[in-house]
């Protein structure tokens, strides 16, 4: 979005740092595709020099520590993210929650801006840690329907990633479905 | 024997109703719906009451309105369903914790408060006296309708001056059946199914637009509208204490409880395994 004009409706605010960890960012135009390909960067050459990907909570712990340092620099990135990942050795899954101050918090579940106000109450309620891919995909419907729903603004379509034990992959997801409230 | 015939001939229902001189007086009676207050002296009263009490401009001001709060109200197959948090603050202070939002204007007709606890408590209450005066001159009791635009033919006489409410009216009538009304400060006043009103209103709606639909059971839509306003409570700094809850039914509300959020969150997380993101060993 630039003032009152969608640039571009299917724009992939997700970043790949390795085989199994995904970065979601938003925020200010341009810092956010800066940093996120900055932290891309240094991910991979971490992997190539060292010939083994660092696991997610390593990553956050990283991104967190750039996101800290530029905090306090003359021009800090104006970044929020969501960072994804399994872990590849305990293949346990792993979400971390970092906003623009540098905050990192790991969740079962999270959400930047506005959507914060409407999806957190429906995941305090369905979500479980034991639910399979499919009551997840369902619960994530309740949230863009919710989304759809109630807020004054189009998104345009949608983009779901997924990240599992096979590694990270798009998934079709239609929300071109009108969603009215009762 | 003409005034005997006179007397006993007259029409039957004559004394019935309202004689014109009866109806005027009635007229000239009724005193106008705004009432009269006496305002700061000076050009601009509402931006000086701005000034003083907005939060949101000026930090710093000096009066700090009781604000934030979490209301619902609903329609389904077995009437309306309303309920509320019970936490007023002021600022960042918890002014209180019980708090009674649903307001018993008489027992077919409730209303919710939001917004400035007083404009909520002062209006609401007068809308009770508005309404007691229309069944008295009218002889039957008044729609909800006709309540809900009392209400917010007043609030728009008073439109700039710094009024500040949010409020919900739910009954049922023979006339209407269950009817909802939104009503709030700006003027503008909506029927509908479903609202939610003040900070909390988006956690509420979370939770109450996934799973609501008209035909839910009696027991169903107790159980929606007490678990969305302990979403709200979860996560709203500004609502908490207790949940009020209340279900309209034809034959008038019955109230169902002013239960403590604390237990019912902790008996909703251990039990159901809901609210995964807090802990629950130390």
């Amino acid at each position: 979005m630039r003032g009152a004009t969608i640039l571009k409706a299917s724009d992939d605010k997700t970043k790949q740092l390795n085989k199994h960890t995904l970065m979601a960012f938003s925020g200010e135009a341009g810092d956010t595709v800066q940093f996120a390909e900055y932290i891309q960067a240094n991910i991979q050459l971490y992997s190539m020099r060292n010939d083994t990907d660092l696991g997610p909570s390593a990553v956050a712990n990283f991104v967190r520590g750039e996101l800290a340092r530029s905090l306090r620099s003359r021009h800090p990135y104006t970044v929020n993210l969501l960072l994804g990942g399994l872990d590849p050795i305990t293949k346990q899954p792993h979400l971390y929650w970092l906003d623009y101050l540098a905050s990192l918090a790991p969740l079962p579940y999270a959400a930047h801006g506005y959507a914060q106000y409407y999806c957190l109450s429906i995941l305090d309620k369905h979500h479980h840690p034991e639910i399979n891919f499919e009551q997840g995909m369902k619960i994530l419907r309740m949230c863009t329907d919710e989304l759809q729903r109630r807020l004054p603004i189009d998104f345009k379509g949608m983009l779901v990633k997924v990240i599992d034990k096979d590694g990270i992959r798009e998934i079709d997801y239609d929300s071109s479905k009108q969603v009215l409230s009762a | 024997m003409d005034s005997l015939v006179a007397t006993y001939s007259r029409p039957a229902f004559e004394n019935e109703g309202y004689s014109s001189d009866e109806q005027q007086e009635l007229v000239q009676a009724m005193p106008s719906l705004s009432l009269s207050f006496s305002l700061p002296p000076m050009r601009n009263p509402s931006a000086f009451l701005r000034a003083l009490t907005d939060d949101h401009a000026n930090p710093q001001c000096p009066i700090k309105l009781a604000h934030g709060t979490t209301t619902l109200a609903f329609r389904f197959q077995g009437g309306i369903i309303v309920a509320t948090d019970s936490r007023a603050s002021a600022g960042n202070w918890i002014a209180s914790q019980t708090v009674k939002k649903v307001i018993e204007i008489n027992n077919c007709l409730l209303g919710t408060m939001a917004g400035g606890a007083a404009d909520c408590q002062y209006w609401l209450a007068y809308l009770g006296i508005q309404c007691r005066l229309h069944e008295l001159r009218h002889k039957r009791r008044i729609s909800v309708a006709a309540a809900s635009k009392i209400l917010s033919n007043l609030v728009y006489s008073y439109k700039g001056m710094g009024l500040s409410m949010g409020t919900m009216c739910a009954g049922v009538t023979p006339q209407e059946g269950p009817a909802l009304y939104y009503i709030d400060s700006e003027g503008t006043r909506l029927a509908g199914n479903l609202f939610c009103v003040g900070s909390g209103q988006t956690f509420a709606y979370g939770v109450l637009d996934a799973e609501y639909h008209y035909n839910l059971t009696e027991k169903e839509a107790l159980e929606l509208g007490s678990r969305s306003i302990l979403a709200a409570t979860h996560r709203d700094a500004f609502s908490g204490g207790f949940i009020n809850l209340y279900h309209v039914k034809e034959d008038g509300w019955v109230k169902h409880g002013f239960r403590d959020t604390n237990p019912i969150f902790w008996k909703t997380k251990l039990e159901k395994g809901e609210f995964s993101n807090v802990t629950a060993n130390l």
